[in-house]
């Protein structure tokens, strides 16, 4: 309403309900932001200097002893290297299967709706009742997993109780639970670009994979760094699927980020290295956010 | 305009909060009697079963007994959960409940972090020593600390070997008895196991604390893995090695058990699916398992090298530091009434637990129970051979520690020696933090 004439008008003070109003909107939000991410983001980093467990129940201060103690420890180590394991290998493959389904049902088919409530249906189950319907799956000798295999005439394997196997079983179901949902993302963003261009790419004689190639993926290029961000952030936060599952085991081959701090406050009450493990785990998030926003901002130009 | 009437309904209702407040306080403080206890009692469900009905049923009956006192039952999810509920309710500055079942292992972490009280005073009034000999030696290996005593036995367990005996029978074996000692069991699960896969001769898991069945092993080679403080432990000695060897055996040597980690809840199912000869598996779950077997089942002692060995298992009642004194008088009461000899030869039938004390076993209703149901005598008459569970400061890291190590060992990536040596020098380290 008021917002050329404020500009235009120099020295004039703007009206004070209209300088107050905006600030009254926000601050919804940013009291929430403030109380339930900005404290206790601000708390979690104060308390990671300290020494606070079940020896120590009087917080001592340690400076980065808990990092360091982290970081001598073979088994965070581990913990580590198994999360960038289940990122590297469960996003791109959940972001192109995405991708690809979409494309996919992205056209006229019989049946239309219900290819599409089938490939989004794993995300509307709550993460909890799909890793226990897993967990069924999985079992040695009369899981359905093995019970296919045994049809394939393959050996039934151990998914869930070998060091091997443990992991990967984790991932095929993480990518299982999130393909159909970022599937979404990618047909609204198929549905969104204006038609005139494949018509004219049809009449120069462009294939369907030139189309796609040189068209449909630079045009969603936006959207796939926004859908991989979310992936990304979601491989980082994997939980439900562990606890579930696994526990963590056989011996930590499961045991990722998000579960090891879990476990570590409320199991094993060490206040302080969980929440060391907590600003790492910030810090990576964080880090990886800025680094993926910087580049969607210089990338996504076509709108 | 508008803002003039929200500031109206603004003060009508504050001015109507105030009012309830006020006559809340003052509600409460002309009805309150000095009889009035309301008790609050967190337990876990670890077993199958019906668990919450069977306590709602002990606590109406102990209302009954006890007018003025009332219990309110909270189901606090599995141990882990009641023990993470708890000590974080603390920690929080939060009314922890005035009674709570928690592991018996549990007590030094209780301990440090200031969560319990001991009972000595109360023991002391009810006859001390007397009181206390009336239960099994072995379920107050892990009450006693420091000179107090900070429980008393509730839910007590020992794994079992379950044994079908149809299976027994067909395979030439003695359908009477279960295996006396490793040996044995290795020969009558090489009788049992089936070359096309559909039956294995034992199954024992691996997963969520896998110490513990472990700890089966060590007490029949004549060891154990608890230290003589709860800051020591015992991982390395040869005895144990030799059982972590044995156990890795099973599957690895004599091919009688399936490879990798296997599942505690699957057992049950795989042993009434006749789809295992014989498992090993906590007392607590007798109950169901004689419900769902469409067999004959025995039921025998696990065992080691030397024989038969067990640890003890299961929660005991705590009642939590800090209650109000007429709180603690009727939390007492209600520890009394639930370690008793009716209420736990009751609870023992209904799910498998341990009766806490010998004289449950004598009550008329267990005498007719045990008639009909043999199997349930073989638990409590094992317990001689049954030691303590393994307890220490910060319990459950010192628990993974040795789970780690079964497991590493049980999937092939380490050997026994080197993996138990390295559960010694970590559980060492992190417990040197403690002075005693």
């Amino acid at each position: 309403m008021g917002r050329p004439q404020r500009f235009s008008r120099l020295g004039r003070r703007p009206r004070s309900g209209a300088a107050v109003l905006p600030y009254l909107l926000v601050l919804p939000t940013v009291f929430f932001v403030a109380v339930f991410t900005l404290w206790p983001t601000v708390r979690v980093a104060y308390d990671s200097l300290f020494l606070q467990n079940e020896a120590v129940q009087v917080p001592q201060f340690t400076g980065l002893g808990n990092y360091a103690a982290l970081f001598a420890d073979p088994a965070f180590r581990q913990v580590l290297f198994n999360t960038v394991i289940y990122v590297i290998v469960t996003v791109p493959i959940s972001v192109a299967l995405a991708l690809v389904i979409a494309l996919a049902l992205n056209r006229r088919l019989r049946a239309l709706g219900l290819f599409r409530l089938a490939f989004f249906y794993p995300a509307i189950l709550p993460m909890v009742s799909a890793a226990t319907i897993w967990l069924f799956m999985y079992a040695p000798g009369y899981g359905l997993v093995n019970v296919f295999l045994g049809i394939l005439h393959l050996p039934g394997q151990n998914w869930l109780g070998s060091p091997d196997l443990a992991l990967f079983a984790l991932m095929i179901v993480g990518v299982w639970k999130q393909t159909g949902y970022f599937m979404i993302f990618y047909l609204a963003g198929l549905q969104g670009l204006s038609r005139e261009i494949f018509e004219a790419a049809d009449l120069d004689g462009a294939s369907a994979i030139q189309t796609v190639r040189h068209i449909t993926l630079p045009l969603l290029a936006g959207m796939t760094l926004f859908v991989t961000t979310i992936a990304v952030v979601n491989g980082f936060e994997t939980v439900d699927q562990t606890y579930i599952m696994t526990g963590g085991g056989p011996t930590n081959a499961t045991t990722m980020l998000l579960f090891d701090i879990w476990q570590t406050l409320f199991s094993f009450f060490d206040l302080g290295k969980a929440s060391a493990m907590s600003v790492i785990l910030i810090a990576v998030l964080l880090i990886f956010t800025v680094v993926n926003f910087s580049h969607l901002e210089r990338r996504a130009t076509y709108e | 305009m508008i803002a003039e009437q929200w500031r109206r309904l603004l003060a009508a209702s504050a001015t109507a909060v105030l009012a309830a407040t006020l006559s809340a306080c003052g509600g409460s403080a002309a009805t309150a009697a000095p009889s009035a206890v309301a008790l609050t009692f967190y337990y876990p469900v670890a077993v199958p079963g019906p668990i919450t009905q069977l306590i709602d049923g002990y606590i109406s009956k102990f209302e009954q007994q006890n007018p003025g006192i009332t219990v309110k039952p909270v189901l606090s999810g599995g141990y882990p959960d009641t023990l993470t509920k708890i000590e974080t309710t603390i920690k929080g500055g939060g009314t922890p409940p005035d009674v709570a079942v928690m592991l018996s292992t549990d007590l030094y972490s209780l301990v440090d972090s200031n969560a319990i009280q001991p009972l000595d005073s109360q023991i002391a009034a009810a006859g001390g020593n007397n009181y206390l000999n009336g239960f099994y030696p072995a379920f107050l290996a892990n009450s006693r600390y420091q000179g107090h005593v900070w429980s008393l036995p509730f839910q007590r367990s020992t794994p079992v070997l379950y044994y079908n005996r149809d299976m027994f029978q067909a395979a030439g074996l003695d359908p009477t008895k279960g295996p006396a000692n490793y040996q044995e069991m290795v020969a009558d699960a090489q009788k049992l196991t089936k070359p096309d896969g559909s039956t294995w001769g034992i199954e024992i898991s691996s997963d969520g604390i896998p110490y513990w069945l472990f700890q089966s092993f060590v007490i029949g080679n004549g060891a154990n893995v608890v230290g003589s403080a709860p800051n020591q432990v015992s991982f390395d000695t040869p005895q144990v090695v030799s059982a972590l060897q044995d156990f890795a055996d099973l599957s690895a040597k004599y091919h009688v058990m399936p490879s990798g980690i296997l599942q505690w809840a699957n057992m049950p199912n795989d042993f009434v699916a006749g789809k295992a000869a014989m498992i090993w598996h906590s007392s607590g779950s007798l109950a169901n398992i004689l419900k769902q077997a469409k067999f004959n089942v025995g039921v025998s002692y696990t065992v080691g090298e030397q024989g038969f060995g067990a640890p003890t298992g299961g929660g005991n009642l705590y009642m939590l530091k800090g209650i109000p004194a007429d709180h603690q008088a009727a939390a007492w009461k209600f520890i009394q009434f639930m370690s008793s000899n009716d209420i736990q030869a009751d609870w023992s039938m209904h799910t498998g637990y341990i009766a806490a004390s010998p004289a449950a076993y004598q009550t008329a209703a267990m005498k007719a129970y045990l008639a009909k149901t043999p199997q349930a005598s073989v638990a409590p008459d094992g317990i001689e051979y049954a030691k303590a569970e393994l307890a220490a400061h910060d319990n459950a890291q010192v628990q993974k520690f040795l789970g780690d190590a079964v497991q590493a060992v049980l999937t092939g990536k380490s050997d026994p020696s080197s993996a138990l040596r390295s559960a010694q020098q970590q559980a060492t380290q992190l417990l040197s933090a403690f002075k005693n």
